[in-house]
């Protein structure tokens, strides 16, 4: 009994131990910093008072109080969460039928083709997303073409690079893998002989695919868009590579908190509003899988 | 008319042909059965009466229909799998509905329908289950009531008791029989157990390598093989190499190399001098202790070789003084007694003019 007990604390305790200093530990620090006053110079102020010199010290919620003035920062939230919700969509749109392309491919061209799925993980994530600014750049056969269309149509050129449309095209670029991968894990442990019983006993394509494949895919659609919804709600080299002065969105916002603005307490006060708003979109989305996949154990 | 006429269906392979020119007639309310070892064709066969694969050459009629171009899910024609194929993510009752949802029936017509299955396949309350909380037998009769739940013309049956142990198996096979009897819907049952083919079938289609071998009655496949390998495919059977002296419309005699002269049933077309084997069942074999006068015509001297004590019945296999081995079958229903002979002792074996059977296509 002892010796078991020994064997899973050796087995369970690194990645606790790693859990406690690298999660647990920063997120304590910051909520205890966006209750606190940001130094005048960056950083915080002490909590307690040094000199006669400093106005503010101690506690207080005025990050929080800050957030709430001021609609633009519920605006980026909201915008945020609807570029996470696009990305997600358009994500899975694009995945879904490449998946299915791959789970129904022979055995070696199956692992050739998810080879190629993750082959862009190999070159570094700045150098893909800068890649993206020369293919949507003015000059770039895309624009130049994309332009000549719209003009034979009489409608004014429009610059495809700095603008949400950019943003959202390397969003989807990033993440498309993360989609790729949970739903060809799971299509790919269909048993076939199901679409077999189903178009025997009357379905035509379309029922198959409502029926039988969809449903059966659910829990690899929920983890392939949880892994990509929640990257995308906090990423910001994307808008700051690619998005113009208008496209902030939460993870810039936080970013600059710490870098420019220097307002230590507003940007945690921010991550950890971002951070219970997506810890509650994982809830939402896990009961809602849980009640449409039924009472079967996923 | 038949209901479905199968005629001179080929399906090849590459070079590999799967079912060579094929032709079948299947009369409705029957339960007709392909048997044959695995690779004969069989599956080929079901898979294109269903719809998924396509003959090269030939013709598959349903009530005279060529069934050409027509998609498995257009063809009245249902199939239970061999591993069930239930929809996990459905619920018995959704899972017996699919077909009539399909076919667009009113809701309540589905659920009358599905009540009326599933009290038939003896599941009343099990409607609400999902098919992971079902045993092998219970998702059997769900596969079963999902296939005849919209009524097909015909039911194709792949192998479906495989996947059993033997007395579940007993058990379905007798519930089989009876919801085709009760239904009164057309089976073709495919499967590579002689005994199962033999226990469920109103007629067998002995299969092999894409040919048909024999088409009949199981009595008739049993007891009048038509050649060879239908002998030694259905129950067991002994062989001794023969050659024909004698042919007259009453009988066949046979001289077996170091035996002796055997008398054996007439067959058409064999003549004088044929050379072939001839195929004996155990249990038209008898044994007997030597001081014992056989009156039979059909009698010779041999050693125990060997036994198989399976309970209800010994299987002796005895040397014959060629060096031929024979089995004879002997049933233990002395009380009391599960064995007569022991290894190395000698007996006599005989067997009745009219029993065995001349085969001229051995080997």
């Amino acid at each position: 009994m002892k010796e078991k007990r020994l064997a899973r604390l050796l087995v369970s305790g690194p990645p606790l131990l790693f859990l406690i200093v690298f999660f647990v530990a920063p997120s304590l620090i910051m909520i205890l910093t966006s209750f606190r006053f940001p130094g005048e110079f960056g950083g915080l102020a002490p909590i307690t008072l040094p000199d006669k010199a400093i106005a503010e010290y101690g506690f207080t919620s005025d990050a929080y109080h800050f957030f709430f003035s001021d609609f633009i920062y519920t605006e980026i939230f909201l915008k945020s969460f609807a570029v996470a919700f696009g990305t997600t969509l358009i994500c899975l749109i694009l995945a879904y039928p490449l998946a299915v392309l791959i789970a129904r491919s022979r055995k070696h061209l199956r692992n050739l083709m998810v080879l190629l799925v993750i082959l862009p993980f190999a070159s570094n994530f700045l150098i893909r997303i800068y890649a993206w600014m020369i293919i949507l750049g003015p000059e770039s056969a895309l624009s130049h073409f994309v332009n000549t269309v719209l003009g034979a149509f009489g409608i004014a050129p429009v610059t495809l690079l700095f603008s949400p449309f950019a943003v959202l095209v390397g969003m989807v670029y990033v993440h498309l893998p993360f989609m790729v991968l949970p739903l060809y894990t799971n299509l790919e442990k269909h048993d076939p002989s199901l679409l077999d019983a189903a178009q025997d006993l009357g379905a035509n394509a379309w029922q198959r695919f409502w029926r039988v494949t969809w449903p059966l895919s659910l829990p690899g659609v929920f983890s392939g868009s949880a892994l990509v919804f929640i990257p995308v709600l906090g990423m910001f080299a994307v808008p700051d590579i690619l998005g113009g002065t208008g496209d902030i969105l939460i993870g810039n916002l936080i970013k600059d908190q710490f870098l420019g603005t220097r307002d230590w307490p507003f940007g945690s006060a921010l991550s950890i509003m971002l951070t219970l708003a997506v810890l509650s979109v994982a809830g939402l989305t896990t009961w809602f899988a849980r009640s449409a996949t039924g009472q079967r154990a996923l | 008319m038949a209901l479905l006429e199968i005629r001179n269906v080929t399906r090849r392979f590459g070079s590999y042909t799967a079912v060579d020119n094929v032709s079948i007639d299947v009369e409705a309310g029957e339960f007709f059965t392909l048997l044959g070892p695995s690779g004969c064709g069989k599956t080929t066969l079901l898979r294109m009466i269903a719809g998924f694969d396509l003959p090269d050459s030939g013709q598959i009629l349903l009530d005279g229909k060529d069934m050409v171009g027509i998609p498995p899910e257009k063809r009245p024609v249902h199939t239970v799998f061999q591993t069930y194929a239930l929809f996990p993510h459905m619920t018995v009752a959704d899972n017996i509905a699919f077909p009539l949802k399909m076919a667009g029936k009113a809701p309540q017509e589905i659920k009358k329908r599905v009540n009326e299955l599933l009290e038939r396949v003896h599941l009343p309350n099990f409607g609400n289950r999902f098919p992971h909380e079902l045993s092998g037998g219970q998702k059997q009769r769900v596969a079963f009531a999902r296939g005849l739940v919209n009524r097909p013309r015909l039911l194709l049956l792949d192998e479906p008791l495989g996947a059993l142990d033997a007395k579940l198996r007993e058990e379905m096979q007798i519930e089989l029989i009876n919801l085709q009897k009760e239904i009164g819907i057309t089976f073709i049952f495919v499967t590579h157990a002689q005994d199962e083919a033999l226990a469920l079938s109103h007629r067998i289609a002995v299969m092999n390598r894409g040919n048909v071998e024999q088409i009949d009655e199981p009595s008739k496949i049993y007891s009048a093989p038509r050649n060879y390998f239908v002998a030694d495919f259905i129950g067991k059977i002994s062989v001794m190499n023969a050659a024909v002296m004698e042919a007259v419309p009453s009988h066949l005699k046979l001289a077996i190399e170091g035996l002796g002269e055997v008398t054996a049933p007439a067959r058409e077309g064999v003549e004088v001098g044929d050379k072939g084997v001839l195929a004996i069942r155990p249990e038209q074999v008898r044994i007997s202790h030597p001081s014992h006068e056989s009156q039979l015509k059909n009698h010779f001297r041999g050693k125990v070789h060997d036994f198989l004590y399976v309970g209800d019945v010994t299987t002796y296999i005895v040397e014959l003084v060629n060096g031929a081995y024979i089995e004879a079958l002997l049933p233990n229903s002395a009380p009391g007694r599960a064995k007569f002979f022991e290894v190395d002792d000698e007996v006599t074996i005989s067997w009745r003019h009219d029993a065995g059977i001349f085969l001229n296509d051995s080997q």
